[in-house]
């Protein structure tokens, strides 16, 4: 008997099926990954503790109000120059003895921040701010933060922080992270970010 | 010996398409990896404000969403048009918001409780006002990291 060989399956359609498959991925498919400002809540205190004292002239005052105005320090300000005058504050640096900042470069007034590791910004809004100013304040402070620290970061080490953070959660990176991790913390604790929200006023 | 003789035509072979297949596959398996699929179907209209100094947020199994904004507009007959909150896919309340933290970290295995973060995806016209309520409930449920998602842009293009 002649030997039959089994019928071939017709594979076709089989290009079809995969091509259904691969669209409906296709259009379900969203690559990009969120991105946005962390930040970290101060924990819960039911009663009312009594706040340190803060010499006033170590706190920044931004107050936002319902027509999404802002009020810098009792002046009124634009958005654009918030940024320039938080770098200033941070940066002014008129402590002496103990409270003395060894890298500041600013003004040195003597009515202004004594050292970047005391000052604080205070963030106050309105029960009425829009969310998107608000989010456009923090940034600008953000961004202050970050120049100073990417100054200093440039001066010590020849490598800003934005790049040293980069590195840092980067799973590639071929350097020593914890050399790295050590820089990072030198310079969280010269520049620490000290941003303080309050209750919002209605 | 004739058996292995080819014939002898003019006209070109077909190209075989049996290796098409194996290249759509290629392709499927590549877009079945990299697809994440939209956990939650928004109800509350969301167009987030720009931000510059942005971290990415990775690991998206340990990121918990609260939406706020606007209802819809095919929802807003029945819930009018004040701001609201959206958890999983319903519209809650804020006291509503412990409860979805606790419950979110119930499903999560004990060891990764630490590093889950909140994503607060609210829309730029909301009032602040709503934004602290959200804030308030999360100090309380003790969910501290937070991160406000944006879209990667200049921050002055909030205010105009």
């Amino acid at each position: 008997m002649a030997k039959r060989s089994a019928p071939e399956v017709n594979a076709g359609s089989m290009a079809d099926i995969a091509f259904l498959l691969l669209i409906f991925f296709l259009v379900t498919t969203t690559i990009e990954t969120d991105s946005g400002i962390s930040r970290k809540l101060p924990p819960w205190q039911p009663e009312e503790v009594e706040p340190p004292v803060i010499k006033q002239r170590n706190i920044f005052t931004v107050l936002v109000n319902s027509n999404n105005q802002l009020l810098v320090e009792d002046e009124e300000m634009e958005l654009s120059e918030l940024k320039e005058a938080a770098v200033e504050f941070l940066d002014n640096g008129a402590g002496t003895g103990d409270e003395a900042c060894s890298f500041c470069q600013g003004a040195k007034d003597p009515n202004s921040s004594v050292n970047p590791q005391k000052a604080i910004i205070s963030l106050v809004n309105n029960r009425g701010t829009e969310y998107g100013t608000y989010i456009a304040v923090q940034n600008e402070l953000v961004a202050a933060y970050n120049q100073l620290r990417d100054r200093e970061a440039q001066r010590m080490y020849g490598m800003t922080f934005t790049q040293m953070e980069k590195n840092y959660n980067d799973p590639n990176y071929n350097g020593n992270k914890d050399v790295l991790k050590e820089k990072i913390d030198v310079i969280t604790n010269m520049i620490p970010q000290k941003l303080s929200e309050a209750e919002p006023t209605s | 010996m004739s058996k292995f003789k080819k014939k002898k035509s003019g006209d070109l072979p077909a190209i075989s398409t049996a290796s098409l297949p194996d290249i759509v596959f290629m392709l499927l398996f590549f877009f079945m990896v990299a697809t994440v699929m939209r956990q939650n179907t928004l109800m509350v209209q969301n167009k987030l404000p720009f931000a510059d100094q942005v971290e990415k947020l990775d690991k998206k199994d340990l990121i918990m969403y609260i939406y706020a904004g606007k209802p819809s507009k095919r929802y807003q007959a029945q819930y009018g048009t004040e701001a609201r909150i959206q958890l999983n896919d319903k519209f809650a309340s804020v006291e509503e918001v412990q409860q979805f933290i606790y419950a979110e970290r119930e499903s999560k295995r004990e060891e990764l409780i630490p590093y889950l973060t909140t994503a607060l995806k609210v829309d730029e016209e909301t009032n602040m006002g709503l934004v602290s309520d959200i804030k308030q409930e999360l100090r309380k449920a003790e969910a501290l990291k937070i991160n406000y998602t944006t879209v990667v842009g200049d921050a002055q293009q909030n205010v105009e």
